[in-house]
């Protein structure tokens, strides 16, 4: 069973706790300075974003297909069986690619460093791995981010709608988009105005799908393609070889 | 001619210099210090100039040795040399450009030992390292010729069949994949770039490119080095330029058609301008141009409308790497200084190694025999050995 995080933005109160766990757990640097800065960055991997009364956090969905692992051409990106999608450092070559493939735009590069390095949360995979809530689900002092297997999680989810029709939006960002992420988000606002892409945009269609329907042609393309390229080879210069042969053949009838 | 050479290595020595400095401040202070690109904006022109449009402006490498090896085209013999040296210095140069765009440069031989079969980008850079490797192998007889080894000429001469087909299939996979790229990105990408006929645009427009490519590399050696144009083989090449670009024209027609996007595309828009501007140099000017047949048979006609069409088809490279995500974004992407005088410095060294090699090395066929002795009696005892030398095989 694969573990997940359930964001109610109608339970949040904006302390920004979270940012701060968030930021010691991965030992980033976190002062008044960074908590007012209202957008992720190498050093904050996740933020409270606020507009009026309402609040948003933003952070690594976790897709259940994430495009980043499918696209990294050295594998440095995968999805844990446990949930949380991971980064090894020591793989990557500093493409970037990831970064242009993720839909939701979170991973971020250490554009002033000489050996940069993605950076995106990763959903404390040592504290999953060893039983234990990720920090900023830890940390909540409401209950608004709550960590817990992804099936409870959205029955949760469903449930709180259920009772508060009213208060929420019918819908679970998340639990389609992109084929499913491990970060769900209940709202009463779309969560499109705080910066997320809108589920009409991005489908239900895990993205790697989309390079995956052509690179799955390749093993096919591969032989088929050497032999009519060995075929055109063959039958331009045989051409040319029965033309000589006819040719010397009229030569010799004619002496 | 003395002063227009001296001025051109003043010119030379200016772009390498300023390319330098940017050398040094990318590699000692970092890719934020020396480029525009940001967390949103995580590919730039060194992406989308150097590596995207680098791959496609060598791609005649692969489109002549096809024409004249596998389809056996003997009267385009005389441009398979500098054709595969262009090839083999855009793919260098690419390398080159790599090396400043990627962040971690020194591991990039990660590639080859975690391979994630599933990244079209393994898939791209495992086929361009493979094509390198053998255009490294199609050019090296120009070398071998040089210093007269004749026992590893014979041994390339009767492999060059293998290679020449290998070359063809390793292209056909990443000028296609480097369209494929883009698949992962419907929502980020402006409809007008992003389609699922991406990949075969990608091929299309580098074989359109590597015609035109040639044309203008032929154009422009002959000027430059005094050489005599071999205006029949132009004219044939302008011929499949002609038939390459409507079928490129067609298939952008018949993606935009079969999206239902026709209706968009003529509105007026940030993003319908860039578009514009990509359709007439690419097709609309040089397809109108070669359609009469005065300027097919003209040289300067047949310069002028490849320069367009290569123009026209960059601006859509570009249009595809970042005009296309602008949109998304919400900002414009404009290089730096510093990410321009970095892509000059290699298109500079692109312009120079062309030269060196052409001076030294039995690239263009050797001349007629009062020619060679009047050039080997005159300036250029270089050319004059290097025609002979091709004149011998």
């Amino acid at each position: 069973m694969s573990r997940a995080l359930l964001y109610d933005a109608t339970m949040c109160i904006g302390c920004k706790q979270c940012e701060s766990a968030c930021a010691q757990q991965n030992q980033l640097p976190y002062d008044d300075k960074v908590a007012a800065e209202p957008v992720q960055s190498e050093h904050k991997y996740t933020v409270v974003l606020a507009k009026s009364d309402k609040f948003m956090r933003r952070l690594c969905m976790h897709c259940e297909h994430p495009a980043c692992a499918s696209a990294c051409p050295v594998g440095a990106f995968h999805k844990t069986k446990e949930g949380p999608v991971v980064y090894d450092v020591w793989k990557c070559i500093g493409c970037r690619y990831c970064m242009v493939a993720c839909a939701f735009a979170q991973p971020k590069y250490e554009w002033h460093s000489l050996n940069p390095r993605v950076r995106k949360c990763i959903m404390c995979p040592e504290r999953v791995l060893a039983g234990k809530q990720t920090a900023c689900a830890e940390i909540c002092p409401t209950g608004a981010t709550r960590f817990g297997e992804r099936e409870d999680l959205i029955k949760e989810a469903q449930e709180r709608i259920r009772q508060n029709p009213s208060t929420y939006l019918p819908r679970i960002y998340g639990l389609h988009e992109v084929g499913g992420t491990s970060v769900l988000i209940l709202s009463s606002v779309n969560v499109e105005e705080f910066g997320y892409p809108s589920s009409a945009t991005i489908g239900d269609t895990p993205m790697p799908e989309y390079t995956a329907r052509v690179m799955s042609k390749i093993p096919d393309f591969v032989p088929v393609w050497a032999l009519v390229l060995g075929g055109i080879y063959w039958i331009s210069h045989r051409r040319e070889e029965v033309a000589a042969a006819e040719a010397e053949e009229k030569n010799g009838s004619t002496q | 001619m003395k002063f227009k050479l001296s001025f051109w290595r003043v010119v030379f020595l200016v772009i390498m210099s300023i390319g330098l400095y940017s050398a040094f401040i990318r590699y000692f202070h970092g890719l934020g210090a020396v480029t525009n690109m940001t967390d949103q904006f995580p590919w730039g022109l060194w992406i989308g100039f150097d590596c995207l449009c680098g791959v496609m402006l060598a791609a005649g490498g692969f489109c002549v040795t096809g024409a004249v090896y596998l389809f056996n085209i003997e009267r385009l013999h005389s441009i398979v040399r500098p054709a595969v040296l262009t090839a083999f210095l855009g793919y260098c140069l690419f390398i080159v450009g790599l090396l400043f765009d990627l962040g971690r440069p020194w591991y990039i031989w990660h590639q080859l030992i975690y391979m994630n079969l599933h990244s079209v980008m393994f898939e791209v850079g495992v086929c361009v390292m493979a094509y390198t490797t053998v255009l490294f192998f199609e050019f090296l007889p120009n070398v071998l010729e040089r210093f007269n080894l004749k026992a590893p000429i014979q041994w390339i001469k009767n492999a060059y069949a293998v290679l020449v087909v290998l070359g063809i299939l390793l292209s056909t996979l990443h000028q296609s994949s480097l369209g494929s790229l883009y698949l992962i990105v419907p929502s980020k990408l402006h409809p007008f770039w992003y389609t699922p006929a991406l990949p075969f645009l990608f091929f299309g427009s580098a074989i359109a490119v590597g015609l035109a490519m040639t044309i203008f590399e032929s154009t422009l050696s002959a000027k430059a080095f005094g050489r005599h144009l071999e205006l029949p083989v132009l004219v044939e090449l302008g011929g499949a330029l002609l038939v390459a670009l409507w079928v490129n024209g067609l298939l952008r027609f018949e993606d935009y058609f079969h999206r239902g996007m026709l209706g968009q595309i003529i509105k007026p828009s940030y993003e319908a301008y860039f578009l514009w501007l990509e359709l007439m140099l690419a097709f609309v000017i040089p397809i109108t141009m070669l359609s009469f047949k005065r300027v097919r048979l003209s040289p300067d006609g047949l310069y002028l409308a490849s320069v367009l069409s290569l123009l026209g088809f960059i601006t859509n490279r570009l249009n595809v790497s970042l005009t296309g995500f602008e949109t998304y974004v919400g900002h414009h992407y404009i290089p730096k200084w510093t990410e321009f005088s970095v892509t000059l410095m290699i298109v500079a060294s692109g312009f120079a190694l062309f030269a060196l090699a052409v001076k030294h090395l039995p690239i263009f066929p050797g001349q007629s025999q009062a020619e060679e002795l009047r050039l080997r009696t005159e300036t250029r005892p270089l050319v004059a050995a290097a025609a002979l030398g091709h004149a011998r095989d």
